[in-house]
């Protein structure tokens, strides 16, 4: 039988438009208990590709003949040895190529809706790490928010509809993932915004990102304004663009909310964060579309594969917009947090410009979920 | 300790380093003492559990220079 690769990218359109699909992965059990492709409809297996070196005879009766079955490792080369001996025993098998490092590097751009006078809206969806970038375009210029490092996605995608990239905005200094945004602006001769009080170790000129700024967008004046609204860090920036659209940055997600611990003051940002959540977001317009920096699990994703919800809806829902109590929700914030991210001490120290890791050790610290977020 | 066999394992990628182990372990006694050097670094997690499934004993792990060597007892 057949051994065929699977790329990043095909099993990202799996995800998005709910296909089927059978899992064996072949990673230690740890890894794959830590993070793991998720997907609607996938079933999985775990079995670390050091307890098959004598062959896949003693599983192969737990591996569906109906569905499509793609091996996953973390690099690649276990899972082809893996999918040939599946192919060896009988049945097709997929490997995924590139392994998990792939997975966790590809962005699936995805359009959330239109702007005024014929402008759009793109969230780029990174389903293998959570992390979620935007990019509005209007009339021949482009905004982009909270970019992943990969900039050539962006650049090739600004290049492909035909827009320049004018601004380019951080909401936050992140500590999950490592953040492409100065880089494009290097490249492209863009602006480069980050939050003053966010900044104040960066080794990088930006240009500050503070309460009340406006950019506008093409002829149409396409309005991108920020909106200053702590918590998860102390400079985290909102933008309404639009109005309406509410890019939270990890302020608020769609089923949990920002976690304030990791810039290690927890303590002290907990009522700049419930400040935040109920006080501020309150004063905003129900209907606007909130539009977050992350997702956690796979059921925040729309059916065609974005992550949004309507404010208003948030607040009926979303468990952290609903603590009445200042006390229990400051215990919900502080104690019993999930881990920390990978590597996050080293990736501030990236995005801050103080060390600067060759691509093989950005990809390593990027390993596993962000982990942004409070249920 | 006493080290019956050397194996090189370095600049391969998995899952090489845990297959050239595993032939090299069959080749010895039980109570022989197996040595292995790799330079991939997701040997490390990998060579504890599959030493473990297998009821080897990791003796001694060290790093230097970028090389992994690894001192392994077969059960």
């Amino acid at each position: 039988m057949t051994v065929n690769k699977m790329t990043a990218a095909q099993v990202a359109r799996k995800v998005i438009e709910n296909k089927e699909l059978f899992i064996l992965d072949v990673r230690n059990t740890d890894a794959y208990e830590d993070w793991k492709i998720e997907g609607h409809k996938f079933d999985y297996l775990n079995i670390p590709y050091f307890n098959l070196l004598d062959g896949v005879e003693e599983i192969i009766d737990k591996i569906p003949a109906d569905k499509e079955v793609l091996v996953v490792c973390a690099k690649e080369g276990s899972s082809l040895m893996v999918a040939e001996m599946i192919s060896d025993a009988g049945r097709d098998a997929f490997y995924l190529e590139g392994g998990m490092k792939s997975w966790s590097m590809y962005l699936e751009p995805i359009k959330v809706g239109e702007l005024a006078n014929g402008g759009e809206l793109y969230q780029f969806v990174r389903l293998g790490k959570g992390c979620l970038s935007y990019m509005a375009i209007s009339e021949g210029e482009a905004a982009i928010i909270d970019a992943v490092r990969f900039t050539d996605v962006f650049t090739n995608f600004a290049e492909e509809k035909g827009v320049e990239i004018k601004h380019v905005f951080d909401t936050h200094l992140h500590a999950d993932h490592i953040s492409g945004g100065r880089h494009i602006a290097e490249q492209t001769g863009a602006a480069y915004y980050l939050p003053p009080k966010d900044a104040e170790e960066v080794v990088y000129e930006y240009t500050p990102l503070t309460e009340g700024l406006t950019v506008t967008l093409g002829a149409s004046q396409i309005e991108v304004g920020a909106l200053y609204s702590p918590g998860h860090t102390i400079g985290s920036t909102s933008f309404v663009i639009d109005s309406q659209y509410l890019l939270t940055g990890d302020i608020l997600f769609i089923d949990s909310i920002g976690r304030p611990d990791l810039a290690g003051l927890a303590e002290d940002w907990v009522s700049d964060l419930r400040e935040t959540l109920y006080t501020r977001y309150r004063e905003l317009a129900e209907d606007l579309v909130v539009l977050p920096a992350h997702f956690m699990i796979i059921e925040e994703l729309n059916e065609d594969g974005t992550v949004a919800k309507r404010l208003g809806d948030l607040f009926a829902e979303n468990h952290g917009l609903n603590i009445e109590d200042e006390a229990e929700f400051r215990k919900t914030v502080t104690d019993n947090l999930p881990p920390q991210p990978n590597a996050y001490q080293q990736i501030r120290q990236v995005n801050m410009g103080k060390i600067t890791p060759h691509n093989d050790e950005l990809t390593e610290m990027e390993i596993g979920p962000n982990r942004c977020a409070v249920r | 300790m006493k080290v019956t066999k050397t194996l090189d394992a370095k600049g391969f990628a998995c899952p090489m380093p845990i297959v050239k182990t595993k032939k090299a372990i069959d080749s010895i006694n039980s109570g022989d003492v197996l040595e292995v050097l790799v330079t991939d670094k997701g040997a490390l997690n990998d060579f504890a559990a599959w030493a473990k499934g297998g009821g080897h004993t990791i003796l001694e792990q060290k790093e230097a220079a970028g090389v992994l060597t690894f001192y392994i007892q077969k059960a």
